[in-house]
């Protein structure tokens, strides 16, 4: 087991100077360097430009040096905590990030327990009444849940508490601890306003997630051991809830490699939509504004995060899978 | 007898025709067939079917709503479907604007009218809509937006942008998926371990911030076609490692099928052996793959249009649409302009049901 | 005393989209304690759905439409007759769950499917004991090690910890044999329990097989397409084909004088340990009918060499014909020439 967590995390490094050159690339993208971009959006401003500050963070981001060695620099510089610096900000970017961070993983987490613990039941109803009206019910509400993008549920959504309920749904924090230090009211707060991006986020997941326990399950009820454990005089209940859906879970813990990514975006667009003080809205106005040190720093890190969410997904697979646990440490 | 010639339908019948019978009993895949069939019609002849062209402004009706379309006229007799002409009054304090349908003349819809010029297909210039009602009434079947353009006229070309973005976007991805995963699926060794690895690194990435990322360094000054262009690549670049990964699992699973073997050993080349016996047999699921993939790109494309990093006016996709819907007073207040997420959910929702049904009818053993 | 189970014009549909597919459709037989019920067929003969309508497992959409599954039992909770008609009993009840597994159990083809594959195989056998028996886990445990050490299978107190991937095929069937034995059953119904395993490993099951039945007096009902294995093994032989019994006797009968043409036909396509080497060996031609037909005559019209085609044999209803006080068959031509 543990030689299996050494390699897979051996296997993540490679990946991630990987998304690091991609991220790179994308820092570069834009034509002219960004320091080109502040000059002239100052001087557009019509403030003056600073000599000095100028050669100074020319010095900082190795911009006359070739690319691969001002690829080098950053990739050090990121690694010691340093993520450059947000000139529509004017400060480092590590310090406009940190908290709008934390609140996308504590939103994604959420998002992935709603989803769990919304979908297994459902999933394994639907498998267990394959055919039943319930069945057909649930699985076109799945496919309406599945077809409604995020931004747009969440633009309706904020419609219809908007224009009915008087309600505006969207931030994380009441207006009087928005700015407050962090407190127990604040995090009561926080959770007081989060359920509504989750459920936002959630709904396509738990559609996809409903469908993919159906499947799974609808494929593991026919398997011969099925029939061995209900030879054996297992209740049906037990036997379904022991066996099949202890099977089916599996794949469905690797899917969580895979939905973090998609989370991770969906998080990203809800949020511009319902203006969360999460990553997605400042991402995308770094963008705008070609503030590209912030953006592809949050390109990385949210990538990076979910690399790690992957790493995690599979351990924790190899963990309730014995045929993966075991079938590791034989091919080591 | 009749037993006897039902057996030797099924007996006699191609591979083809089993997948339609099967298909067929699929009701939810029939319905997004035709609904598909239906919005590919509308996207060709779009500019015939909408009743006004897509940039007509009509400056007197800003943020008109819908029109009523009435069918008993003053007295309660029944009509051929009509309109009132609508004026609009503003309150000149509080910059309200209202609009009162004009009591009197009823002009009725009428089809093959003449209305906005245009080119059709590019090609020649005509004026006759499909559908439409004489100045100076409007029809407004949707409302219109802050620019007094018909919100219905301007959904349908959205629905034909939005599909093509899909076509192309699909098609790119289908061209890379295949050869890449091909090339992994069929040599195998360090050329699969290279595009593996590539796979999974740009699976790594959420999708939207990585589109994001791409398409905001796209030159605020570029065309908009050009724009266009590359958001269908930025989208094919990051969407084609699930047809590449499909394709090298067959492919890996075909490679020591016997048929394959034995072609081999008869000595047949590489190419043949690719062409004539390995696609052949997983063109369905190709077929399959490519329709689920459609609506992610059309998804992909609205949502980087309504954030404002992706396709821009003059071309108007559904995404570009709903960029003006952004704003929840706006919205609140001229609620008709979320009407295009009704098309997006129609469109992504025919594609899941057609893939779906033609998966089952392809591969009824499968799931 | 009448036999410990006996089965009685049994017929399982199975209801699809298309028709109705006659799996079973009227098969009659009855069982002593101690004996062994070589039922033989090709696949898809129906002979694995009677292993299941016995069980009550038959699965959706198949349904018992009629027949009797009569069972002696012992005296169970609220129950006071000694013969219970399983057909009768909720399949999903609690009565019909406490003879699965307790007084009927079975062992099935593929040992690695039939084992949950996240289950360490010692749970999955101590399941059936908890289940059935009051005892503790800790003296469920030690009779699933000594059963597996009945079974023959070496180390038994660490492989009970093993997961059903880490075993071969041929320990995996003990072990699946084992799981079923544990509760000491008086019917096991093995449904090809050889056909995927090796011909020496093969073998070495069915003598473990007649070892325990001798040992533990249970009656077998053995399922197999395989007429060497049936031979082996069974007293009594059924030969069954679409639905139906073509035959029916004593095992040295079945095999001396085969009357039906399609039992015939089956020993002609088993190479035997005197045919001589490079004889060609038989082949039936045709595939067994669509499912889906009712066919009134015999089953095997269209495919038989001896009728030739006779008319009488499509036409003349099915029926069971005894020839001798042990032995049945439904062949019509033979009927008429007897």
């Amino acid at each position: 087991m543990i030689a299996y967590i050494i390699r897979r995390i051996l296997i993540m490094i490679p990946t991630l100077i990987a998304i690091s050159i991609i991220s790179f690339i994308i820092i570069q993208l834009p034509p002219g360097d960004f320091l080109t971009t502040y000059v002239s959006q100052l001087s557009a401003s019509g403030e003056t430009v600073d000599q000095a500050e100028l050669e100074a963070l020319k010095e900082r981001f190795g911009l006359d040096e070739p690319l691969y060695k001002q690829y080098l620099k950053w990739a050090m510089n990121f690694l010691q905590g340093d993520f450059g610096h947000s000139f529509e900000w004017n400060k480092p970017v590590s310090e406009l990030i940190g908290e709008r961070l934390s609140l996308t993983v504590i939103i994604s987490i959420c998002t992935i327990l709603f989803t769990w613990a919304i979908s297994l039941p459902i999933g394994i109803y639907s498998a267990v009444r394959q055919y039943s009206w319930m069945d057909y019910f649930l699985t076109v509400i799945g496919f309406i849940g599945l077809a409604t993008p995020n931004f747009l549920f969440a633009l309706v959504m904020l419609w219809v508490s908007y224009a009915y309920l008087g309600l505006s749904i969207g931030g994380l924090f009441s207006p009087e601890y928005a700015e407050a230090p962090w407190s127990f009211a604040k995090v009561f707060d926080l959770f007081k306003h989060l359920w509504i991006p989750v459920v936002i986020v959630g709904t396509s997941h738990t559609a996809k997630f409903i469908r993919i326990i159906r499947g799974n399950l609808l494929d593991e009820l026919r398997k011969p051991y099925v029939t061995t454990a209900r030879a054996k005089g297992l209740s049906e209940t037990h036997l379904i809830l022991k066996y099949p859906v202890r099977v089916a879970i599996n794949p469905l813990v690797s899917t969580i490699g895979w939905t973090l990514p998609e989370l991770v975006s969906g998080i990203a667009i809800t949020a511009v939509v319902l203006n969360l003080p999460t990553t997605g809205p400042l991402l995308l106005s770094a963008l705008l504004s070609q503030d590209m040190q912030l953006a592809g720093t949050f390109i990385m890190l949210l990538s990076s995060l979910t690399v790690v969410g992957t790493l995690l997904s599979d351990i924790l697979l190899a963990w309730v899978d014995p045929r993966i646990r075991f079938g590791a440490r034989e091919g080591l | 007898m009749e037993q006897k010639q039902k057996e030797m339908k099924y007996l006699n019948a191609t591979w083809r025709q089993l997948v339609w019978w099967r298909y067929q009993k699929h009701t939810l895949a029939m319905i997004g067939l035709v609904s598909i069939t239906g919005m590919y019609f509308t996207a060709i002849f779009c500019e015939f079917l909408a009743p006004y062209e897509k940039d007509t402004r009509h400056l007197e009706a800003i943020y008109s709503p819908p029109s009523t379309v009435h069918i008993f006229d003053e007295n309660g007799s029944l009509r051929w479907p009509f309109v009132r002409k609508t004026d609009m009054e503003i309150d000149l304090e509080t910059h309200k604007m209202t609009f009162r349908e004009v009591m009197g003349v009823n002009y009725p819809i009428k089809l093959f009218v003449r209305g906005d010029t245009y080119l059709f297909w590019g090609l020649w210039e005509t004026d006759i809509h499909f559908f439409g009602v004489d100045s100076p009434a409007k029809l407004y079947l949707f409302g219109a937006d802050r620019m007094g353009r018909d919100v219905f006229s301007r959904c349908l070309y959205g629905t034909r942008i939005s599909l093509s973005i899909g076509m192309i976007g699909v098609f790119l991805s289908l061209v890379l998926g295949l050869t890449l995963g091909g090339i992994s699926g069929y040599s195998g060794g360090w050329a699969d371990v290279v595009i593996q690895r590539i796979i999974e690194i740009i699976r790594c990435f959420p999708s939207i911030p990585l589109w994001m990322g791409l398409s905001a360094s796209m030159p605020p000054h570029w065309p908009a076609l050009k724009v266009y262009f590359t958001i269908t690549l930025i989208l094919s670049l990051v969407g084609w490692t699930d047809l590449a990964r499909m394709v090298r699992g067959k492919l890996i699973a075909l490679r020591e099928e016997e048929f394959v073997l034995a072609a081999r050993f008869l000595g047949a080349s590489d190419a043949r052996i690719i062409f004539r016996h390995l696609l052949p047999s997983f063109t369905s699921h190709i077929i399959v793959s490519v329709t689920l993939a459609i609506p992610g790109m059309i998804l992909a494309e609205t949502a980087l249009s309504f954030l404002g990093i992706g396709l821009r006016p003059p071309i108007t996709s559904l995404g570009v649409l709903l960029k003006e819907a952004q704003n929840v007073t706006t919205v609140a207040l001229y609620p008709w302009l979320l009407i295009p997420v009704a098309f997006v959910i129609i469109i992504v929702l025919s594609f899941n049901f057609v893939g779906d049904g033609l998966r089952d009818a392809v591969d009824p053993y499968s799931r | 005393m009448p036999p410990l189970l006996e089965v009685d014009d049994l017929q399982v549909h199975f209801f699809i989209d298309e028709g109705t597919v006659r799996a079973v459709d009227g098969v009659s037989f009855s069982l002593e304690q101690g004996k062994t019920l070589g039922i033989v067929g090709e696949s898809g003969s129906g002979k694995s759905v009677i292993g299941q309508a016995i069980l009550r497992i038959v699965p959706s959409p198949g349904q018992i439409v009629n027949g009797r599954i009569l069972l002696q039992v012992d005296e169970k909770e609220n129950l006071q007759q000694q013969t219970l008609d399983l057909v009768t009993i909720d399949p999903r009840g609690a009565l019909a769950r406490s003879i699965r597994g307790s007084d009927i159990s079975m062992i099935f083809q593929e040992p690695m499917n039939s084992f949950s594959p996240v289950h360490t195989v010692g749970s999955q056998i101590m399941e059936a004991l908890l289940i059935h028996s009051d005892v503790s886990k800790a003296e469920a445990r030690n009779q699933a090690i000594e059963m597996l050490h009945r079974v023959g299978i070496p180390q038994p107190e660490n492989r009970i910890d093993a997961y059903p991937h880490q075993l071969s095929g041929g320990m995996r069937q003990r072990a699946m044999i084992a799981m079923a034995l544990v509760c000491r059953p008086r019917v096991l119904i093995a449904d090809e329990p050889t056909t995927a395993l090796d011909v020496t490993v093969q073998a070495q099951i069915l003598a473990l097989l007649k070892e325990l039945q001798e040992e533990f007096g249970m009656a077998i009902i053995f399922i197999s397409h395989n007429l060497g294995v049936i031979s082996d093994i069974s007293d009594d032989v059924l030969v069954v084909y679409f639905g139906r019994v073509m035959e029916q006797a004593p095992v040295k009968d079945i095999f001396d004088y085969p009357l039906h043409p399609y039992t015939q036909a089956l020993l002609r396509s088993v190479p035997g340990i005197d045919t001589p080497v490079r004889t060609e060996l038989a082949t039936i031609e045709g595939t067994l009918p669509d499912p889906l037909a009712y066919i009134v005559g015999c089953p095997f019209y269209g495919r038989c060499t001896e009728c030739g085609g006779d008319s009488v044999c499509r036409d003349q209803p099915y029926e069971l014909t005894k020839v001798s006080p042990e032995h049945f068959v439904a062949c019509p031509r033979m009927c008429i020439k007897l």
